[in-house]
């Protein structure tokens, strides 16, 4: 009885908050409606949401080369969210990275990249977070060790790295083609993982979506390259991958998978054609393919009969893999990427397949690091880079090594760079 | 389990002759793949025998009924499980067109199979070529272990079949068995309303005062703690032998009583009869372990009632099949007769039979009787308490008449493949719980159009309780010389949209 009582005035409780809300937001739904389409393109859920918990309200230990930031509750509760926030706090924050207080926030959130993102799109973005439910979510937001725990450091790193100032169109360029420039470069924030970072955590310049290992994956390359990037890709076979998940050659898993299931499956088709449009005609760079390891090589012959045994009755013999079910590795630019981490994690611990309504399969591949030492995961691998005209560097039973050690140590990440 | 009345049923501790589902995906899991449909005569075979052959040719004391439903009106219900669960095979009759190379038996179908069949072993090339030498009509079986790349409706997607031979008690780790988690429940577990409650058991439908209105069900969960769970609607899909418990226990349609032959929950329950010839050649090198839990190729050229049956005083029929479901270590070990049972003479014949054997077997019908039924047990019960389920079952005369009838032809097809040696596989003895024979277990909560004779209406819907519909082989009133999960699947999908209806406007959906 007590128990039912206590229940019914948190029910209230909250009743009271969201009414509060709802009345001081009744007369902007479109810009709720616009403002919930652009957190859904900028992903915000992704990373403002504990594993199990309420969307938004923050608790996600993210791991970043510096040390574990817990990312903090959006949702308008006054007391553990940013209710107190104005529009022009939270523009702020994401224009310039700061507090309503002047504190500085850290980089691990994007506000390089938001920073390109209009006034109109933040307050948007800001009316939708106002109109979700208060959720009270106490987040420990002093997790980095020093000296990385001083956030006045970052006055020094936005001088540096921080280029302020919102998107600008290119006028020699197609309408389309800025569109995915200011999804791409702002809110879609792509760059944060594709992009190479240098030892302060910030993009190296000069190298913009040339891809990146990050969090023991590799992000790979998405310019126009053809060897490691889009290249063989065409605007529709982008587009397909970023609704579904999945095209004939590729499938998206770990944090893509993410973001192909919270992001960009709900975005309109307009919006990821723009975004295609764009990485399709921005340029390629990339370095040049080396020769292929001849298949006579030792390492080749061990990695082929592996591959029979193991892989060829799904992935099958010539490479092509099923169609939306499992990935050709023939001429797949993520095999080939320079540095191998995706292929080897993907087999040392399986992994799945994203899930949409088109597609909601959502595959698995088994793990098999349990019965493929590091010699043997290092052969199979090596070959999978090196046959049906894949080419790419050969991969090392130390590499394989390491990353076993820290796919089952995930404690030890942020320490081990 | 007891296999007639006067005995004592004693509680069956470890599956044998059957193996019921009971996790996620329920018997869908570990299913071989044969996706059948019946012949439009097994939709109204008491009338059709009665016509042809007079009421006295029936077999004494059956229960033989007509199905309240006619293969017509089942078919795009058929077409629609087929498609979602991407069965491969070859046409036999596209819309009354004969097709060559399929089953010229089967009815008429709307289109083809999604994909096409399965390759075939040697075996099967020549069980082919013996068959039709004899005048039979042999086609690939079809099969729910696919043999090209599918997406069904849903988006749900398969991969081909490898042929790895572990299909029947096992899942499918390649996506190529169609399986409740690989054809639906990707797609299902999106909706924002749906949800599955695991490891938990439904204990009781609980009805309302006046018992004609289910209010929802008491489960138990894995802790043993019970829970309540209001429904508006009960839909009752736990497998044929637990449907009829449940129905049972939460007292919903009166229970069937032999002696006075009255009532009807439990009543009707039925099997399938395994019978053959397995034959041992000389040089063959069979591959058995290159398989699929559905791959084969049969005739139905002496199933249902394709054939004169008035000489041989039986009715029902049998699917005659060459297969190869697996060749796996420990369980597959083939000997010829007079091979110890262990030692170093069973191991050398081991080695020396494993290329050389296959079987030519015979799947057959199993019609409904007085004396085989389903009840509750007068002394065991379950861990929570509850009576157990008491099976009494039998074959009868006319199914050891056609069984053994089938093992001849059986044995004909294998000595024209050229056997060296054949074994004649009868069907001897009462039937034993012991060896695995078939989870083809039918009836007990049968369909019709006589509330006296049946449990539920022709949309598997209680006749008692409005709001309860019973899915799964239960509602078989006599079962075929066919797998059963085809025409299973059918039928929920035509209950299904008769629960459409029932949604607008609840209440019976057959007034009588």
């Amino acid at each position: 009885m007590a128990l039912s009582g206590h229940l019914k005035a948190g029910v209230v409780v909250a009743a009271v908050l969201a009414a509060d809300h709802a009345m001081a937001d009744s007369d902007n739904y479109v810009d709720v409606a616009r403002g919930r389409a652009l957190a859904t393109a900028g992903d915000c859920v992704a990373c403002h949401t504990a594993p199990g918990g309420v969307p938004f309200a923050g608790g996600l230990a993210l791991q970043t080369p510096f040390g574990v930031i817990m990312t903090p509750n959006i949702t308008p509760d006054d007391s553990t969210g940013i209710g107190g926030w104005s529009k022009d706090n939270f523009a702020r924050a994401m224009h310039e990275g700061r507090r309503p207080n002047g504190a500085y926030l850290y980089p691990a959130f994007p506000y390089p990249y938001y920073t390109k993102v209009t006034r109109q799109d933040t307050d948007a973005i800001y009316d939708y977070l106002r109109s979700l439910a208060p959720a009270s979510n106490i987040v420990d937001r002093r997790t980095l060790p020093f000296p990385f725990s001083i956030r006045t450091a970052m006055l020094g790193w936005n001088a540096l790295f921080l280029s302020p100032g919102t998107f600008a169109s290119d006028p020699g360029r197609s309408e389309e083609f800025n569109r995915g420039a200011y999804l791409v470069e702002g809110l879609g924030h792509c760059g944060a993982c594709h992009t190479p970072l240098n030892v302060l955590g910030a993009n190296k310049a000069g190298q913009f979506l040339q891809g990146n290992k990050i969090s023991d994956w590799t992000a790979p390359n998405i310019t126009n390259d053809a060897q490691t990037g889009l290249g063989n890709w065409s605007v529709d076979e982008i587009v397909k991958y970023l609704r579904t998940g999945q095209n004939g050659t590729s499938f998206a898993s770990g944090p893509m998978k993410e973001v192909v299931e919270n992001s960009t499956s709900k975005m309109p088709d307009a919006d990821l054609k723009a975004m295609a449009v764009y990485l399709k005609e921005r340029g390629a760079s990339g370095a040049p393919a080396p020769a292929p390891l001849p298949a006579s090589e030792p390492q080749m012959r061990v990695g082929e009969a592996i591959y029979l045994d193991t892989c060829s009755a799904c992935h099958v013999r010539s490479g092509a893999g099923i169609e939306h079910i499992f990935p050709r590795l023939a001429g797949n630019a993520v095999v080939k990427q320079d540095d191998p981490t995706t292929l080897v994690r993907v087999i040392l611990t399986g992994t799945r397949g994203a899930a949409t309504d088109a597609t909601p399969t959502s595959p698995a591949m088994p793990s098999l690091g349990y019965r493929l030492n590091d010699n043997q995961l290092a052969a199979v691998v090596t070959y999978i880079r090196n046959a049906w005209g894949n080419a790419a560097s050969a991969v090392t039973a130390d590499t394989v090594k390491t990353l076993r050690d820290r796919v089952a140590n995930p404690s030890r990440q942020a320490v081990s760079r | 389990m007891r296999n007639n009345p006067s005995q004592t049923a004693l509680p069956i501790r470890k599956w044998g002759s059957f193996l019921p589902g009971n996790g996620v995906g329920g018997a869908g899991v570990h299913w071989n793949g044969q996706t059948w449909r019946f012949l439009p005569n097994d939709f109204r075979i008491r009338s059709h025998a009665i016509e042809r052959y007079g009421e006295g040719f029936l077999p004494e004391g059956n229960h033989i009924q007509d199905w309240p439903v006619s293969y017509d009106e089942l078919e795009p219900y058929y077409d629609k499980f087929e498609y979602v669960a991407g069965i491969s095979g070859k046409a036999g009759n596209i819309k009354g067109e004969i097709q060559p190379g399929g089953n010229p038996f089967e009815g008429a179908r709307g289109r083809d199979y999604p994909t096409p069949p399965l390759k075939q072993g040697y075996a099967q090339d020549l069980f082919t070529k013996a068959a039709a030498g004899l005048g039979m009509h042999p086609f690939p079986r079809p099969s729910a272990n696919i043999s090209a790349a599918y997406t069904n409706p849903y988006g749900c997607s398969m991969a081909p079949c490898t042929y790895c031979g572990f299909c029947e008690r096992f899942g499918c780790s390649n996506y190529s068995k169609a399986s409740p988690q690989t054809c639906v429940l990707p797609a299902l577990v999106r909706e924002p309303t749906f949800e599955a409650r695991t490891e938990c058991e439904v204990t009781k439908v609980n009805l309302a005062s006046d018992g004609k209105t289910a209010t929802g069900v008491t489960y138990v969960d894995l802790n043993g703690e019970e829970w309540e769970q209001p429904a508006d609607v009960v839909l009752v899909c736990a497998y044929a032998l637990f449907n009829v418990r449940l129905l049972l226990l939460s007292k919903i349609g009166q229970p069937y009583d032999p002696g006075r032959d009255e009532g009807v929950v439990g009543r009707n329950y039925a099997y399938q009869t395994g019978s053959g010839s397995t034959a041992f050649f000389e040089d063959a090198k069979f591959n058995p372990f290159a398989a699929a839990g559905s791959l084969g190729v049969a005739t139905d050229d002496y199933n249902s009632d394709n054939f004169d049956h008035a000489p041989h005083g039986f009715v029902g029929g049998a699917s005659i099949t060459s297969a190869h479901t697996n060749g796996r270590p420990i369980l597959y070990h083939p000997t010829p007769p007079g091979t110890p049972n262990w030692g170093s003479k069973w191991k050398k014949a081991v080695k020396e039979t494993y290329q050389r054997v296959t079987n030519v077997g015979a799947q057959g019908s199993v019609m409904s009787y007085r004396n085989n039924y389903l009840d509750l047990d007068p002394t065991y019960k379950d861990p929570l308490g509850r009576p157990l389920m008491r099976m009494t079952f039998d074959f009868q005369d006319n199914e050891r008449k056609m069984a053994n009838w089938m093992a001849e032809r059986c044995n004909e097809v294998a000595k024209a493949m050229g056997a060296k040696a054949t074994q004649l596989n009868r069907l001897v003895g009462p039937w034993n719980v012991v060896p695995y024979q078939s989870t083809h277990n039918t009836g007990g909560a049968v369909f019709g159009s006589d509330p006296k004779t049946s449990v539920l209406n022709r949309y598997l819907q209680s006749w008692d309780v409005s709001n309860v519909f019973v899915m799964g082989a239960s509602a078989f009133p006599q079962n075929a010389g066919y797998n059963p999960t085809g025409t299973v699947g059918a039928l929920t999908y035509w209950s299904l949209d008769a629960i459409k209806k029932y949604l607008k406007s609840p209440g019976p959906l057959v007034q009588l």
